[in-house]
């Protein structure tokens, strides 16, 4: 059923109780051409562009718990495409180009919203840093402004421009970026992808990789043994594990990100804001709640919550970056596992194992990759081979010395 | 999560700088035969759900390298001794 006016107004007057289910439930196949391990964003944009793309929909979707309980529904909803190494921004613009169409794209409302990304920056050097930063996007096509410290206080008189430490001198400013609505990604592609005939099937946990020869051969599952013929790992903080049933070990470590979000308020703050010294930054949801989010609290961990610490922290950079903030009471804070890589970029690549591909090492930037993330991913399943676009995220990159460091922090995960 | 230091006794995590995996070994050797250890050893971590030890510095306390045998899930924290016992452990037959 598409979405439309029509369709709207058809259900008002059966008093909203005739809509249909947006996916089916199916039983698990004996077989599929594609497995997708993870019912997350990625592994749901996967099977969306597998099929609408490539015309492969004989696709199974298998998630251990419900679709889009993980990541996707536990991050802090930016979109942005502000990265600076040439491997890295042509994906990310892609990602962006994707979410500025998508809505049309996969027929669903993901409240796609624009409203411009700022990174603050404190000191002369860290402008000029900006003004790079800036300078690389822009050859790639993207848009980017420096922002003198006048300009900021137009946008946002209420941060600490003469915070003591921290004094703001200006920002770099995104304007096509801003947030979208993080579980209507999940659910627009699981609902795109099921209308294709991919099977997206919940409470299904993989529990071994069936090799013969070094060639895939199908997944044991809490719901029996399925086969395919090609594999494709989406499975974020716990891919780990999952690689390790095929006797992968990869250069990641799984660390615990905490977000929150504070009591509603009204209109307060328009886009979305990084305090670039502190590591805090803020956007305001449709319901009028702050939501914000820091470092991740330095320790491997595969809770999904995290320690006071870092709470503790976090609110101090806010309060430090606007000082208002003290007086608002925080509501909720959830953890979230990050695929934290070595170099701090992902990985989307074949592995050495026939028919087994990898999508990981998001770090803690997964969720404005997603739409690039999937239709990258599924074309590497598809042909067998990266897209130009994914063409740096490659597996062996960390063993030929070719890292994508946009951090510049080495192979410490847990700095990146 | 409450860290309790040999030298310090029990203290608050937020005095810990936390370093990773410390059951990966230096190769002793710099050959570049040797290169895939290295690899191994600089690039690629089990990342085991479940008991884990690794490197943790008293950075706001005694400032020594310790090793902390944690629970990855549950963040229970089993031991945690100096990183020179735990060198010391690991090279014994």
């Amino acid at each position: 059923m598409k979405y439309s006016v029509f369709s709207l107004l058809k259900n008002t007057l059966s008093g909203h109780k005739k809509w249909p289910a947006a996916w089916r439930d199916p039983q698990p196949k004996q077989d599929y051409d594609v497995i997708i391990i993870g019912g997350g964003g990625h592994g749901l944009a996967t099977a969306y562009y597998l099929a609408k793309v490539h015309g492969i929909s004989n696709v199974a979707v298998l998630e251990k718990s419900w679709l889009g309980s993980g990541n996707v529904g536990r991050n802090t909803t930016i979109i942005r495409s502000n990265y600076m190494l040439p491997g890295n921004n042509p994906f990310y613009e892609w990602s962006m180009k994707l979410w500025e169409g998508l809505e049309q794209d996969f027929n669903f409302n993901a409240m796609v919203s624009q409203r411009g990304v700022l990174n603050l920056c404190h000191t002369d050097p860290q402008r000029d840093a900006f003004a790079r930063r800036g300078n690389a996007m822009r050859i790639d096509g993207v848009d980017a402004e420096l922002l003198d410290r006048e300009r900021v206080r137009e946008m946002y008189p209420f941060l600490d421009f003469n915070n003591a430490r921290f004094p703001i001198k200006g920002g770099i400013l995104q304007r096509r970026g801003g947030t979208v609505r993080h579980d209507a990604v999940a659910w627009g592609y699981a609902r795109g992808a099921d209308s294709r005939g991919v099977d997206i099937i919940q409470n299904c946990e993989v529990t071994g990789i069936k090799t013969v020869k070094g060639k895939v051969m199908g997944v044991q599952t809490s719901r029996g043994f399925i086969g395919c013929k090609k594999l494709g790992l989406a499975a974020a903080g716990n891919s780990s594990e999952v690689a390790a049933m095929a006797g992968l070990k990869l250069p990641i470590e799984s660390h615990v990100l905490q977000a929150f979000v504070s009591e509603g308020l009204k209109p307060y703050i328009d886009g979305v804001v990084t305090f670039g010294a502190g590591h805090f930054y803020v956007s305001q949801s449709d319901k009028g709640g702050l939501v914000f989010g820091g470092d991740i609290d330095g320790y491997n961990s595969y809770a999904r919550r995290g320690n006071l610490p870092m709470v503790e922290h976090v609110i101090e950079a806010g309060v430090a970056m606007i000082p208002g903030l003290a007086r608002v009471r925080v509501l909720r804070s959830w953890g979230g596992i990050m695929d934290m890589s070595m170099d701090g970029s992902p990985i989307i690549d074949r592995t050495p194992i026939d028919g087994l591909y990898l999508n990981a090492g998001w770090c803690y930037g997964g969720f404005k990759a997603t739409p690039a993330s999937g239709w990258c991913f599924a074309h590497t399943i598809a042909k067998g081979a990266p897209h130009k676009l994914n063409a740096a995220y490659r597996l062996d990159r960390f063993r030929r010395g070719c890292m994508i460091d946009e951090k510049g922090q080495g192979a410490s995960p847990n700095l990146h | 999560m409450l860290v309790k230091c040999p030298h310090c006794g029990t203290r608050p995590v937020e005095e810990f700088t936390f370093n990773g995996d410390a059951s990966v070994q230096r190769p002793a050797s710099n050959d570049p035969k040797s290169m895939d250890q290295w690899f191994d050893y600089v690039y690629l971590r089990d990342n085991p759900k479940g008991r884990f030890d690794e490197y943790a510095h008293h950075s706001s306390g005694c400032r020594a390298w310790l090793v902390v045998t944690r629970d990855t899930q549950s963040h229970e924290i089993f031991n945690v001794v100096t990183a020179r016992d735990y060198a010391k452990k690991r090279v014994a037959p």
